[in-house]
């Protein structure tokens, strides 16, 4: 009489790092066909408890069992044998060698043939990746833009007979048409009896392809609820224990101020013609699909990369800018996307982190630096942004998310900057330190220093900017700003062959 | 108030445990050896030990900067030879030896100066680059030379003074020795310039967006590596009163073990010359004492590659704890 017992349930899961408890009262059941939503803040414990259910992690105690049979997960190997796939956010393909290979890799490294499979490999991995995008099984993955470096990690997943699937934040990198293909396929595996876990920060995804999610909080279950008969609100506030009155910092009040910078005519391969003008007091977001160019636009005018040409004025002088040491010199900063690859230094202390692009602001004469200096400018900025830090001295390593952006941000703020450009300035961030990197953002625009930020999450374009420049295909394709800043005027632009629509449109 | 605790802790956390650890070690190796060997705790021993490794720790200075910056040479041993048959040529040929010292180790510069090129504007690997560079400076002495040693017995004496002198009872090598140790470990902790060595070998990606320029930073820490292997070259050449075109093979290996020991690491950002000096000094404490317990020489490399395993392996695990600890 009693229901089958759930699919996957996880009880009372501990797990401590040395003095660290990660994870106090983990829990979790997942039906067979649900698409199930993992959700709470970076550090909430979201990944240690999917790591544990992986076998990367050996849990201090607590229960799983699937189909109600009490089982003991040592190994990725076993969890694979369980039936258990992982889609890691990191994408770890081998670049060297080709699609197929790569989505084939665990099977031939269980196989029993010496020899490996060719032209059938090829055509396995062709009819797997065909319902996701269309790549090339035969390419290096190596030459796969990221988003579809993420949609072959997805296939390799596909190709396990698995049961239970994991997805930790599949969509990050791709686009939206991606995404709802990504939508349709996991639609499809819930049909045919597979149990989905998918962690997310996005409410729409929660909410739009979700029939129950869990919230976590400080390595605890917090509710488990079906998305119907909740709202995002209740989420949100789970996840931060507190309620969030407004997410977004007040907008600019009454016009905007000088203009501070203006490019006209920039142009290099992976973008042409682009003009637009930056004002004091604005926050001015460029919205777009991920690879339409926004980045580009933004490193090819501080000459990170590329040989862009057009010209540019600062404060209504025009400037000509030697190479990125030159634009910080003059004050044009840039945030880069990829905190860990370029943002910051992992290994080096805070402090030094925030002395990088300017020592000589913590420096005495002969270029001697002093560390008081460098640890008080620490203190200083790092206050202002209430980074949280035991220690100015501690490695950046140490920090959760939120807070090494919080000392990229810092980075930047310590060569007082008239312009930061900064691109997807909350990706990986929890929702308390999102708002408060955006009220930073409003604060620093009200002070009269210039702001971009290029975003690929809608409602922060247009709950943080005053006016959007949609970028398509390397062009600028329309501003909107005020009532016209909606999802669906940003996606009608950012849509490939907007152009003629732009010109209509006009 | 609290400033004042940060900057300790920011030294103690860049630079202490490391050597705090070495330091202990030595100790304990020096105290059971005045035990197990009378002849250990002497002066004669000491100051033999000291001459053993004053002018490799030269090189070590350069590799170590080199090794944080996320570079490395493999040609320092043909290099510093280089520079000894250079200057020997050069002065059997009439010129002055002050002269000609400074030009063998502008010759070493240049060869340096190579390598960068090909490293930072053409883009290729150092190990390989320095590999090349390594056999070609070795085929240049035995070229030079061929393939005997060059005796200089004609040096004067205030030349010879640089490799055999003293001041007082202090030799002179070591002087000079613990002026480029002092000099450049104070360069590379708190000058602006060499911040930006760490910066490079940190993340050269973020440094680059940090507005350093990173290929000037990679090629002049090539740069000097190679001029300080001249420096030792000459210092050398002043000691033996020749010039040896086989001098110097396998110094490398030294050279690097005492960085790694020392706390630098072959992927860059870490490493301080105090720690890389005390590498040095260990792996000379281990010789001279094996020498002087009669172990057979052929242990003694097993012994040294042992404590390069060893030293390495912890690191690894300390840097995985901290990882793990860092999680949170």
């Amino acid at each position: 009489m009693n229901p089958a017992p759930p699919l996957l349930q996880m009880t009372d899961i501990a797990k401590s790092f040395g003095a660290i408890r990660a994870l106090r009262s983990g829990q979790l059941d997942l039906r067979a066909g649900e698409i199930h939503a993992l959700a709470g803040e970076n550090g909430a414990g979201k990944s240690t408890l999917m790591n544990i259910l992986d076998g990367i992690l050996r849990p201090d105690s607590g229960a799983i069992r699937i189909d109600g049979q009490p089982v003991q997960i040592d190994s990725p190997a076993m969890a694979q044998r369980l039936g258990i796939g992982f889609v890691h956010q990191e994408i770890a393909l081998c670049a060297d060698i080709s699609v197929a290979e790569n989505i084939f890799m665990s099977e031939t490294a269980q196989s029993r043939r010496r020899l490996m499979g060719g032209a059938d490999l090829i055509a396995r991995a062709a009819e797997v990746l065909a319902p996701l995008a269309a790549i090339d099984p035969r390419l290096p993955a190596g030459l796969l833009s990221i988003s579809q470096q993420q949609l072959v990690e997805i296939a390799k997943a596909l190709t396990l007979e698995c049961r239970i699937l994991i997805f930790d934040e599949p969509t990050a990198a791709l686009t939206e048409h991606e995404a709802q293909k990504l939508f349709t396929i996991l639609r499809g595996l819930a049909a045919r009896g597979i149990g989905i876990i998918y962690i997310s920060h996005r409410m729409a995804e929660i909410f739009g392809i979700c029939d129950r999610v869990t919230v976590m909080r400080d390595g605890q279950h917090i509710r488990t609820d079906r998305t119907a008969d909740i709202t995002p609100a209740d989420v949100v506030n789970a996840m931060v224990g507190r309620k969030l009155d407004t997410l977004y910092p007040p907008k600019m009040q009454g016009t905007p101020g000088p203009e501070i910078l203006r490019v006209a005519g920039l142009t290099d391969r992976r973008f042409q013609d682009v003009s637009f003008a930056l004002h004091a007091g604005e926050i001015l977001g460029f919205g777009g699909l991920i690879g339409a160019g926004r980045s580009e636009i933004a490193r090819g005018l501080m000459r990170l990369e590329g040989a862009a040409k057009g010209r540019i004025w600062l404060h209504g002088q025009e400037v000509n800018l030697r190479d990125y040491a030159d634009c910080i010199a003059r004050g044009i900063v840039y945030l880069s996307e990829d905190r860990k690859g370029d943002g910051v230094f992992l290994d080096l202390p805070i402090a030094a982190n925030i002395a990088a692009l300017d020592l000589r602001r913590v420096a005495g004469r002969f270029g001697v630096i002093n560390p008081a200096r460098e640890a008080a400018q620490a203190q200083r900025i790092g206050g202002s942004l209430r980074l949280k830090a035991a220690s100015m001295a501690h490695r950046v390593a140490s920090l959760s998310g939120g807070n090494q952006q919080k000392v990229a941000l810092a980075k930047l703020l310590a060569v007082q900057p008239k312009v930061i450009f900064l691109d997807e300035p909350t990706r990986g961030v929890d929702v308390g330190a999102k708002a408060e990197i955006h009220a930073i953002l409003r604060g620093l625009a009200d002070s009269g220093v210039g702001i971009a930020v290029i975003s690929s999450e809608l409602p922060e374009l247009i709950g943080l900017c005053d006016r959007v420049l949609v970028v398509s295909e390397g062009r600028i394709v329309g501003g909107l700003s005020g009532p016209d800043m909606t999802e669906t005027n940003i996606m009608t632009l950012a849509a490939p062959g907007a152009l003629a629509k732009a010109g209509a449109m006009q | 108030m609290t400033t004042t605790t940060q900057d300790r802790s920011l030294l103690a956390r860049l630079f202490g445990a490391r050597e705090t650890g070495l330091v202990l070690i030595i100790l304990v190796l020096f105290l059971i050896m005045s035990f197990a060997s009378p002849h250990f705790l002497t002066w004669t021993n000491m100051r033999a030990m000291t001459m053993a490794f004053s002018v490799e720790a030269i090189v070590v200075v350069g590799m170590t900067i080199l090794l944080i910056s996320g570079g490395i040479d493999l040609s320092v041993g043909s290099v510093t030879a280089l520079a000894m048959v250079v200057a020997g040529l050069l002065f059997l040929n009439g010129v002055n030896p002050w002269v000609a010292a400074l030009m063998a180790i502008a010759v070493c510069a240049g060869i340096g100066a190579v390598i960068g090129f090909f490293v930072t504007y053409v883009g290729l690997h150092h190990f390989i680059v320095t590999l090349a560079a390594m056999v070609i400076a070795r085929g240049l002495c035995l070229l030079g030379t061929g393939g005997r040693p060059l005796g200089l017995f004609e040096l004067p004496a205030g030349f010879k003074w640089i490799g055999i002198g003293s001041v007082g009872v202090i030799p002179v090598a070591i002087i000079i020795f613990v002026i480029v140790v002092a000099v450049f470990d104070f360069l590379l902790r708190r000058t602006t310039a060499f911040r930006l060595v760490y910066y490079t070998g940190s993340n050269e990606k973020a440094a680059a967006y940090s507005g350093i320029r990173t290929k000037r930073v990679i090629f002049l820490t090539t740069v000097l590596c190679s001029t300080l292997c001249g420096v030792a070259g000459i210092i050398y050449m002043a000691r033996f009163g020749s010039a040896q075109p086989t001098f110097g093979v396998g110094m490398e290996l030294n050279v690097i073990a005492a960085a790694v020991i020392g706390g630098a690491s072959l992927s860059g950002g870490k490493g301080t010359i105090f720690g890389a000096i005390l590498g040095a000094i260990l792996l000379s404490v281990v010789s001279s004492s094996l020498a002087l317990l009669n172990v057979s020489v052929y242990w003694q490399d097993i012994i040294r590659g042992s404590i390069l395993l060893a030293a390495v392996t912890l690191d690894h695990y300390l840097v995985k704890r901290q990882a793990a600890g860092g999680r949170a």
